[in-house]
């Protein structure tokens, strides 16, 4: 899943308690977590290299990106990194606006909530890919069911997180928009969203995380492209660094596309009283 | 003229907080409302605001009858209550919201100059101390010009250093238009330095058990004798409305600082 995990605020050390060394250290510190993996890799590919190992059902990193590269240069990898993307935009789109809406909804109404709530958290205990079956009968193998599959993965924790958001909002902040007598949309406007705003983009975060986790479910099942489609392709024609190749692609996609909210969000949330977000730890 | 007129409040769960408040509050006049805990005070305070209706009784500010929140009756509460994310300046214009941006940033700025925070009008709300944030609260509040202003123990979170500061500090605001204060306070010593008048309220259902006129002219000296005397008659006052015996009030006030809880 794409999401950063970022050190417990006890764990960082004190930006300003030793401004040299701690600069130092900034720099230094991110390194440190490529060490392993990059060690790994690294020792992987002379181990192979050494012909110690023929590597054939665990490609050495050059391998990998000699399939990358031949991928793109086939045009093969556009094709495939387009369907992805295209089915994740488009399901994350509908889930984030259904989700957002009925959070909404449920959040500020309270009538609502008792009629829509229970419904909702009864379809949540369900595990969302026992309803791919159903979907393939309802909407057919293509786009359909598959767009429809990642919506409901990422619909669930986006409604949660914005009726948690509004439900959670300071009473005594909504006192201040009525002693200066905001009507309902400007108390809207003017309170309810900045106030909901931090706990929305992790809502949002959580809901891309899961919808990159369904469109590989979705793309397993049967599709005839996408990368989802690399991995079953590699399985079938035991092509592990294929396999590998689409993992890569999955991972910088996940991670892309969650820091553009990130940084999307930030100018908005640079009031968040983040502990260490002066020395760009988040 | 704000008048209070047989104002009773019993709340959904059978608590009957207030019974029958009846009081004239003159323009530019500060009150302050002390009394133990459950005697009202607050309920009081929230029914003049228009934030919560009184189950009978009206509220009328020269002549209109007051049931929700009106653009001439301000209110501080207890804690800053700031937008945390808007900047010092943005709270502070926050009711200010239907005039021309021009205007409003010149008021922003002088009201920001006049509590001493023009170095802080870009900082967000949680960089600023309990005291800024609370002075920021008040600028806020007054910069719509109210003319009447309640404030609902707005210093009892502080200490007692920043406590006196800013009691100075409301006096001097007051003074620029002299808006009507109605003050909730624990507090002995801040309902005597900042008061025409204190009502003492009694328990249970909440309501009016006396009332002192301190008249004394501004700047009250805390360590004057005779400031010393109104305090003694408040806590006295406060003592009988408990039904407690005097002599432990002579024994309080003599042993110095004057918090009443």
């Amino acid at each position: 899943m794409a999401m950063t995990v970022e050190l417990p605020a006890l764990e960082r050390t004190n930006p300003t308690a030793s401004p040299a060394p701690g600069r130092l250290r900034s720099y230094v510190r991110p390194l440190l977590g490529l060490l392993l993996p990059v060690g790994l890799a690294l020792a992987w590919e002379i181990v192979v290299w050494l012909g110690l190992s023929s590597g054939r059902l665990v490609p050495p990193p050059s391998r990998i990106f000699a399939t990358i590269l031949e991928l793109a240069e086939s045009g093969e990898l556009t094709r495939h990194i387009t369907a992805t993307m295209t089915r994740v935009s488009v399901g994350f789109g509908l889930g984030v606006a259904t989700g957002t809406i009925l959070g909404a909804i449920s959040g500020y109404w309270e009538l609502a909530r008792r009629l829509l709530d229970p419904t909702v958290q009864a379809l949540r205990a369900i595990p969302s890919l026992a309803w791919v079956p159903l979907f393939v009968l309802w909407l057919g193998i293509f786009e359909t069911s598959k767009i429809v599959l990642i919506a409901v993965g990422v619909f669930f924790p986006v409604y949660l997180g914005v009726m948690g958001a509004i439900l959670s909002v300071d009473r005594k902040i909504v006192e201040v928009g009525r002693t200066f007598r905001l009507s309902g949309p400007a108390m809207i406007r003017r309170i309810l969203l900045p106030a909901v705003l931090p706990a929305y983009v992790v809502a949002l975060r959580v809901g891309l995380g899961l919808g990159w986790m369904f469109v590989v479910a979705a793309e397993l099942i049967g599709a005839s492209e996408g990368l989802g489609y690399l991995l079953l392709d590699g399985q079938q024609l035991g092509k592990p660094a294929q396999i590998l190749a689409a993992i890569v692609i999955f991972a910088i996609l996940g991670k892309t596309t969650d820091w553009l909210i990130e940084i999307a969000a930030a100018p908005l949330l640079r009031w968040q009283d983040a502990f260490g977000r002066q020395d760009g730890a988040a | 003229m704000l008048v209070l007129e047989g104002i009773r409040k019993i709340y959904p769960n059978g608590v009957h907080a207030l019974e029958r408040f009846t009081a004239d509050i003159h323009l530019g006049e500060i009150v302050a409302i002390i009394g133990g805990s459950g005697c009202g005070k607050s309920t009081l305070l929230r029914a003049i605001a228009g934030l919560d209706r009184a189950t009978s009784g009206t509220v009328t500010l020269d002549d209109i009858a007051i049931s929700a929140p009106h653009a001439k009756i301000g209110i501080i509460f207890q804690e800053p209550r700031l937008l945390p994310w808007l900047s010092v300046a943005d709270n502070i214009g926050f009711g200010l919201s239907e005039l021309p941006a021009d205007v409003r940033r010149e008021k922003v700025a002088r009201a920001l100059a006049r509590v001493g925070l023009t170095d802080k009008a870009n900082a967000w709300p949680r960089e600023l101390s309990g005291g800024q944030a609370q002075r920021v609260a008040i600028a806020r509040a007054l910069v719509p010009q109210p003319e009447v202003l309640l404030l609902d123990e707005p210093f009892s979170a502080l200490d007692a250093f920043t406590r006196r500061d800013l009691q100075d500090h409301l006096l001097d605001l007051w003074a620029d238009t002299r808006p009507t204060l109605v003050l909730v306070t624990h507090d002995v010593d801040e309902a005597v330095v900042l008061a025409d008048r204190v009502f003492v309220m009694r328990p249970r259902p909440g309501r009016l058990f006396e009332e002192i006129k301190v008249n004394l002219a501004r700047p009250r000296d805390r360590n004057s004798p005779l400031f010393d005397n109104f305090k003694r008659r408040v806590l006295t006052a406060l003592d009988r409305s408990l039904d407690r015996n005097v002599p432990d009030a002579e024994a309080k006030s003599s042993a110095g600082e004057a918090m009443w809880w």
